[in-house]
């Protein structure tokens, strides 16, 4: 029943006429969710990853070897991963440092994840996870990278579970010719994550090793620098830890003159934090308004002249909701609190929810 | 200020206003209770019924490619009857309140999911779970109540059309899906008032079209040309499948609001309604099916249509667990908990779209049969402290 298609590309249109076939025999879902079912991990399905190991590295950091699916696309060294990981039965998203060597795109991946306190997604991955669990994966995203040039000298400033994206780095082999200066800061001796590799590295020559143990030595003061590394700011320098250490880092390189040789990761660039209305900003109309803590965001969106979907307004027909694309909103009806960040895919009702903070939707 | 203070016999007379909102605050910790432990179990549940269904679906298909064969016939049209029937039921309809949209996966939510229905998902949800369940069984309102062309209370004047009706009812049950895609577009309104000329309207009636075809060539065509020399059989094996599907959703439905024991309301009694009176309205306008376990999934747990009613939105495998608190409730405030098997439900609801097919008598009378198998029990002395 198909018409010959001579030119251009006969087989892609002819593919592409199959699919539509399909398409048609699948409806009204899509040919992939049934192929869903027996081949999570093939080219073409949303990327997912099947979880293959769980290794532990410390008392609280486990490595997790992740097999990607064939639309994986690598990675560069230093650069992380969005895990999307079903937690309690609800879909949660978290980035982690990818910490292998870029191999060929067949090969497992790892990610090594350390469980943080009340962390929902760090305690699941560190203590829960096991192998054979399929999770949802994003292509690997971040410039915390090294250049194509290597400098010739180089630190490597890292504390917890800073030391992740440096990891990937030192195991790429990049860096086989470089003076490489590591200063990693952790509690203690068993908690330096990798910590027996990067003694081995010390001990073979390829890097010097400054390890600080913060529970006898107490926190690394950036200025300590000076004697530890004294030829610290000639170094192309790559930092990765709390947001204090990183902070102190910018200021020190700044005050001297020698910021542009200084790159930070930041893990959690944006922190939410919940408070009793907030503004609210409607992105594809461009419009914000402030809402109070009682006000539902429909009310808040309509006042404002957004034409907002709504339905029953009283929480039961699910005909206003909308993505929450990032902040916090607080349920009228229970106070219980939803955060997102970018990405997060976090769906709101709007008629029962309030702003908690600055919030934005998507409409 | 309550809901029926017309009725002979006021169901509620015995509640104050105060007990109204106790037992409102009763059925609010109910479901915050679900809610808090909503978890894996549920997730794995719905996953578990989806991929069921989607494997049953595919396996009828591919025996119905040699439909010739009788053996083959039955076996692949009871396989796709019960998969249409899950994919309704237990998942679309579902899936379509919002009861799986806490998970957060965008291929199992409310905004993103379309069934095998030739009513579009976006124009159900709306006359559905905005219209029906916010206006619950209120005469004037809520167009479920004999979906626009039946008399199914005793409150809706009656017309000689409605001598038809059962013959109506029959028709619709054949063609659920289409009677219900009718339904959610307004047709019958729109033709008869001209607003059909409405250029929204002409939209939606665009995609009904569009999926109506889509369904079509599904059914009727594509898996009819691949089966060959089966063609026909195929073809009458993917009718029987639907009709199957559309009798026994239809059936199903029926017992939720039309049997005997349930109460309707008045458009005025519902001005200024609380949240306890909400319930209230939803506990005495609804009515469940009792029966097994398996029979409970393939009604997509409607047959607890009085829980699904009080909360709409909580995972449909958690209604079947605080029935029993429910129910209590029902009996520690002199409530009506309406209840009964299958077969009895269906007889009475259509024992009411005969009865009603005719002008009232002139003194309404108490049905003749206690529908209720709680009605033989004495009546508590009501309301807690």
């Amino acid at each position: 029943m198909t018409a010959t298609v001579p030119r251009p590309g006969p087989t892609r249109s002819f593919r592409r006429r199959l699919w539509r076939l399909a398409e048609t025999v699948t409806t009204p879902v899509l040919p992939s969710d049934y192929l869903d079912l027996v081949a999570p991990l093939r080219a073409g399905a949303d990327l997912r990853g099947r979880i293959v190991a769980v290794h532990p590295e410390t008392p609280d950091a486990a490595t997790l070897l992740i097999q990607p699916g064939r639309s994986w696309r690598g990675h560069v060294p230093g650069q992380y991963v969005r895990l999307g990981v079903d937690v309690d039965g609800v879909r949660q998203w978290r980035a982690y440092s990818v910490t292998s060597a870029p191999g060929r795109r067949a090969e497992p991946i790892t990610v090594t994840v350390k469980a943080i306190p009340d962390g929902v997604v760090s305690n699941h991955l560190v203590r829960r996870i096991t192998s054979g669990t399929i999770v949802q994966l994003d292509q690997a995203r971040g410039d915390f990278v090294l250049p194509e040039r290597v400098p010739s000298r180089v630190l490597f400033l890292t504390a917890g579970s800073g030391i992740t994206p440096v990891a990937g780095m030192l195991r790429s082999g990049a860096l086989a010719g470089s003076d490489v200066v590591l200063v990693h800061s952790a509690p203690t001796a068993v908690d330096v994550v990798f910590g027996a590799e990067l003694r081995g590295l010390a001990e073979r020559g390829a890097i010097r090793l400054i390890e600080r143990h913060t529970e006898v030595e107490g926190l690394l003061d950036v200025a300590e620098l000076d004697t530890l590394v004294p030829d610290h700011l000639e170094r192309e320098t790559w930092a990765c830890g709390p947001l204090g250490l990183l902070d102190a880092a910018e200021e020190h390189w700044s005050a001297r003159g020698h910021a542009a040789r200084l790159h930070t990761e930041r893990f959690r660039p944006t922190v939410i934090t919940a408070g009793d209305g907030g503004t609210v900003t409607f992105t594809r109309s461009s419009v914000t308004v402030a809402a109070a803590g009682g006000t539902p965001l429909l009310d808040a969106g309509e006042n404002a002249g957004v034409l907002m979907p709504s339905g029953c307004r009283m929480g039961i027909c699910f005909g206003c909701v909308l993505p929450l694309r990032q902040g916090a909103v607080r349920d009228l009806r229970n106070g219980q609190l939803t955060t997102a960040l970018p990405g997060d895919g976090v769906r709101v009702q709007t008629c029962v929810s309030a702003a908690a903070g600055p919030c934005e939707l998507e409409i | 200020m309550t809901v029926m203070q017309k009725k002979a016999e006021n169901p509620i007379a015995h509640l104050t206003a105060e007990d109204i909102e106790t037992l409102g605050k009763e059925l609010d910790a109910i479901r915050e209770r679900v809610i808090a432990s909503r978890g894996e179990r549920d997730a794995a549940y719905i996953r578990k019924v989806i991929s069921t269904q989607r494997k049953l679906e595919i396996s009828s298909r591919v025996v119905l490619l040699f439909s010739l064969f009788p053996p083959a016939w039955i076996v692949g049209t009871a396989g796709l009857s019960v998969a249409k029937i899950l994919e309704n039921m237990e998942i679309g309809h579902n899936v379509l309140h919002g009861q799986w949209d806490w998970m957060r996966d965008p291929k199992i939510h409310s905004t993103s999911w379309e069934w095998d229905h030739v009513a579009p998902a976006d124009q159900w949800k709306q006359s559905h779970n905005e219209l029906h369940h916010r206006y619950t069984n209120v005469v004037g309102k809520d167009n479920d109540l004999g979906y626009g062309i039946m008399r199914v209370d005793e409150d809706q004047p009656w017309h000689p059309a409605h001598l038809g009706q059962p013959v109506y009812n029959f028709l619709n049950a054949c063609f659920f899906e289409y009677g219900i895609a009718a339904y959610d577009l307004d047709l019958g309104n729109k033709l008869k008032n001209g607003g059909h000329k409405d250029p929204e309207f002409r939209t939606r009636l665009r995609a009904v079209g569009r999926k109506i075809r889509r369904q079509f060539l599904k059914d009727y065509l594509l898996f009819p040309v691949l089966s060959g020399p089966s063609f026909l059989h195929t073809l009458a094996a993917n009718f029987t499948a639907n009709l199957i599907r559309n009798l026994w959703s239809h059936s199903v439905i029926m017992c939720g609001h039309f049997p005997e024991g349930v109460e309707t309301f008045e458009k005025t009694s519902i001005e200024g309604e609380t949240r306890g009176e909400w319930y209230v309205r939803q506990m005495l306008g609804s009515a469940n099916i009792s029966g097994s376990r398996l029979m409970h999934i393939m009604t997509g747990n409607l047959s607890f249509q009085i829980e699904h009613h009080l909360f709409p939105d909580l995972p449909s495998n958690r209604y079947q667990e605080i029935a029993p608190e429910v129910r209590a409730l029902f009996d520690r405030y002199g409530l009506k908990y309406t209840t009964g098997s299958l077969p009895r439900q269906v007889f009475s609801a259509w024992k009411k779209v005969f009865r009603l097919a005719l002008p009232n008598r002139r003194q309404p009378t108490a049905p003749a049969t206690p529908l209720d198998d709680s009605a033989d029990r004495p009546t508590q002395a009501l309301v807690p402290a």
